[in-house]
């Protein structure tokens, strides 16, 4: 069985976590990659806990939810408090630590993603693609033209360069954290 | 023994002309309503309207629901459907939406209509589908034995109202006016002439045309409210019905239970697989 | 894993929608519904852009309703709904199969009963897909386990539904309806299409319920000149309506007929590892993912284990499945409800064969679930 990357990006309905899924996948099948992304979320359209789920593989995808995430991307409280637990020895947590206080680890990457987001494009929306390029500065699970790539296709129609920037600086932020730790 | 004429010497009346003409010869009759029922006038005024448009059979679809009503379809020579319980409305939507040019006439009991199938009335009303909807009023359920229809008058006894009906009754033709019929009218089986002469404006009229055609049962709610035999129900039509510009005269009091008889809604409002033929065209020239 | 250029990342609902289309659908009538929602919103767009025609009806009832009146019309025509909705149809499904008018209704099963949980999966409709509609009737119900699949089915139930002239029911869930994977879709010319059986006979010879040799009479589109009669009630060959017992049963008789001659044609499955497998995994939809995960894990671990994925679950593969359980005295059925189809495998092959895994919360069936089961009885 090829090796299978699994990332959860969880947070609260209206933060954009799915679309930060389907971006992240987007960009997965264009670096030639199999993908795979779910979701699960309440009924409601805003408000209540909303998580993407993205299997990434080179060979076939069969189960295709998470069984144990390699990455995973919090952008609430509780979202922290439900999954933060839940990763694989040697994973990736990122926080958003605007909205994220307590975490179950001390080595999670804490990052204030939303004050990035509004410093950069004025916008707190966006917030979930400053996540999106900072995981990929920090895994290079995907490459980070297919990211770009991925988002200026996908990106709700005449937001492309605003969430093209938002990407950037998480690029940058994930750069900064990286040669911190090294 | 006088000699036979040749056939196309004999003079037909109107009547065995247009029965020749659209009644089906491979469906065995009698059919199967009771005799003195007013479902056979309402049939004899549509085909009668039908050979006055001199439209052509095959572009003509009949689609009924459940009831006494219900079953006219088989009887006349078009394409006919006889589907469910309150939804030939809706079977009839799908048809007219992949056959614009079909005329499609949809015959209704008015528990067929209006009870189970109320929902569909008022919202092809509202789409304003290009469908004559002819309603047999006869404000009970017939086949069924005389229960309580939505029609059914305040204090009238039922099978399933034994102490007396406590419920009010729709009012058919004013309930489609104001959900957005393009043509409504109201007549009853007695005033054969002006009901054939509704229901051809109906069919030739583009948009959702109503025609209520109220008609007693005198098998079932008739006898159980002693309302008297067939001929007495037909003298009920005739003395206790008015027409609009006579009940304009009239207080609310004085047109307590009249029958008022007339065209209530005759407006121009685009109607529904036109306005869609535009959408296909915008799809199509943003696709182009 | 190499990059194709049509390689593009695809939901489910989405896909079913662009089966549909590929597969000639002209009208879609629906009710918005959770989670299958996605398949109205894509048609709405997408059909008037070839042509066809959309339209949201007030309820499910008119819904299926709508779809039997267009395909009467001679359109090829769909709806999708969820298990409520499907509640709803059940009585036009049933006057489908009785006027033999071809339709397909998409289920993307939600977890019920009732208004339930409407955000997640299950496969709690599999017996209502099956029994929902009263009285005796065949039906076709096809169940996807991916987007291509998905795809692949939708073209395939609209095939059925016009080659047998019968109402098919494409049984998608949550995960498979809502899930986007990564999917390359065949070309228009690579995808094989059918037309409903069509007559050159002269309309006054024409009966559209004939006792044809090939048990599906033609069926002529209203508005072409063979007037005809349609109805629920039980008919003659001309379509009247009739009370003769010996027309009533050889109707019957035909149009079980109909589909029992076709099976080989109809029952669609993958079958891996059968032949020298001591225990057989039978799955569909969502839960043969999860099964086909946890198939590969045991392998490793040296089991030898079979799997049966079914493709159609109506009418049931009982040949395929007492074929492939022959030899076997062990034989794990998951699914995401209290045990649906494993009635069937129970009925096929016996009850001490068969070890039921099942799971009606919402969630998918983990494959250490399965696992657990082959690892029991190893």
């Amino acid at each position: 069985m090829a090796r299978r990357y699994e990332v959860r990006l969880a947070g609260t309905g209206g933060q954009g976590a799915i679309l930060a899924g389907i971006l992240l996948a987007d960009a997965a099948i264009r670096d030639g990659k199999n993908v795979v992304q779910t979701q699960s979320y309440g009924p409601e359209a805003r408000g209540g806990a909303s998580r993407a789920e993205v299997v990434i593989s080179d060979g076939d995808i069969h189960y295709p939810k998470v069984l144990q995430s390699d990455i995973i991307l919090c952008m609430s409280q509780e979202a922290c408090d439900r999954y933060g637990g839940q990763i694989r020895e040697g994973g990736l947590l990122i926080l958003d630590q605007d909205h994220v206080s307590r975490a179950p680890t001390t080595r999670a990457v804490r990052a204030p993603l939303t004050s990035l987001a509004r410093q950069a494009t004025g916008r707190e929306i966006v917030a979930n693609v400053v996540g999106l390029g900072m995981l990929t500065a920090l895994t290079g699970i995907v490459s980070r033209e297919a990211m770009e790539a991925a988002v200026r296709d996908r990106a709700p129609k005449g937001t492309a360069d605003l969430n093209l920037k938002a990407l950037a600086v998480g690029f940058a932020e994930g750069e900064r954290i990286r040669r911190e730790a090294r | 023994m006088t000699t036979k004429q040749p056939f196309n010497k004999v003079k037909t009346p109107r009547e065995s002309r247009v029965h020749e003409r659209y009644l089906r010869h491979s469906k065995k009759f009698p059919n199967v309503w009771c005799a003195g029922c007013g479902i056979g006038i309402v049939m004899g005024s549509i085909i009668r309207a039908i050979d006055d448009l001199q439209l052509d059979k095959n572009d003509i679809a009949m689609i009924s629901g459940i009831g006494c009503t219900g079953r006219m379809p088989v009887y006349v020579d078009f394409n006919t459907m006889h589907t469910t319980h309150g939804r030939a409305l809706a079977f009839a939507t799908g048809l007219k939406m992949v056959r614009p040019e079909m005329k499609i006439i949809v015959v209704m009991g008015d528990g067929d209509a209006l009870a189970i199938g109320g929902n569909h009335f008022i919202h092809a009303a509202r789409r304003n589908i290009g469908l004559t909807t002819i309603v047999v009023n006869n404000t009970t359920y017939g086949m069924t034995g005389g229960q309580y229809s939505p029609t059914t008058p305040t204090d009238a006894i039922a099978s399933t109202a034994p102490y007396g009906h406590i419920e009010q009754p729709f009012p058919i033709a004013e309930l489609a006016a104001v959900s957005g019929a393009a043509f409504v009218a109201r007549s009853t089986v007695y005033h054969v002439r002006e009901l054939e002469k509704y229901i051809a404006q109906a069919i030739e009229k583009e948009g959702f045309t109503v025609v209520e055609a109220v008609s007693y049962c005198h098998t079932t709610l008739g006898r159980i409210n002693r309302w008297g035999t067939a001929p007495d129900m037909m003298r009920r039509l005739k003395e206790q019905s008015v027409t609009r510009r006579q009940a304009d005269g009239m207080s609310e009091e004085e047109k307590q239970g009249l029958i008022v008889r007339g065209v209530f809604v005759d407006r121009a409002v685009p109607e529904y697989t036109q306005l869609y033929d535009h959408i296909i065209e915008r799809a199509e020239a943003e696709v182009a | 894993m190499t990059t194709e250029p049509s390689a593009r990342l695809m939901q489910g609902d989405a896909a079913c929608a662009e089966g549909a289309i590929a597969a000639g659908c002209y009208f879609f009538a629906g009710y918005p519904i959770t989670p299958a929602t996605e398949i109205a919103e894509v048609l709405a767009r997408r059909l008037p852009q070839v042509g066809g025609r959309f339209i949201q009806m007030e309820d499910e009832i008119a819904s299926i309703a709508a779809v039997i009146g267009a395909a009467v019309g001679g359109a090829k025509a769909m709806t999708a709904t969820s298990g409520p909705g499907l509640s709803l149809m059940q009585e036009n499904i049933g006057y489908a199969a009785m006027t033999e008018i071809p339709c397909v209704i998409v289920d993307v099963q939600r977890l019920g009963p009732s208004t339930g949980r409407p955000t997640s999966p299950s496969q709690g409709d599999v017996m209502a897909a099956r029994w929902g509609a009263h009285g005796d009737h065949p039906i076709i119900a096809l169940c996807p386990s991916s987007v291509r699949e998905t795809f692949d089915l939708t073209v395939q139930a609209f095939n059925f539904a016009e080659l047998y002239r019968t109402p098919v029911i494409l049984l998608l869930d949550e995960v498979i309806g809502h899930m986007r994977e990564r999917v390359t879709l065949p070309s228009p010319e690579e995808i094989e299409l059918v037309e409903r059986p069509s007559t050159t006979v002269p309309p006054e010879w024409y009966k559209p319920y004939e006792n044809f040799p090939a048990d599906v009479p033609p069926l002529m589109p209203f508005g072409t000149g063979y007037r005809y009669h349609i109805t629920g009630l039980h008919h003659d060959e001309r379509g009247y309506p009739t009370n003769r017992s010996d027309e009533v049963q050889p109707w019957l008789d035909r149009i079980f007929r109909k589909i029992e001659r076709s099976l080989s044609e109809i029952l669609l499955y993958d079958a891996d590892g059968i032949e020298n497998a001591e225990t057989l995994i039978i799955a569909y939809g969502a839960t043969a993912r999860s099964a086909r995960y946890a198939v590969e894990k045991a392998r490793k671990r040296g089991r030898e284990v079979g799997f049966l994925a079914l493709k159609t679950l109506w009418p049931f593969p009982e040949e395929v499945v007492e074929h492939a359980a022959a030899r076997l005295h062990r034989v794990v059925v998951p699914e995401m409800n209290m045990g649906q189809i494993a009635l069937e495998v129970e009925r096929v092959i016996g009850r001490h064969k068969v070890r039921r895994v099942n799971r009606a919360d919402g969630e998918m069936i983990q494959p250490a679930q399965i696992l657990a089961a082959i690892e029991e009885w190893a």
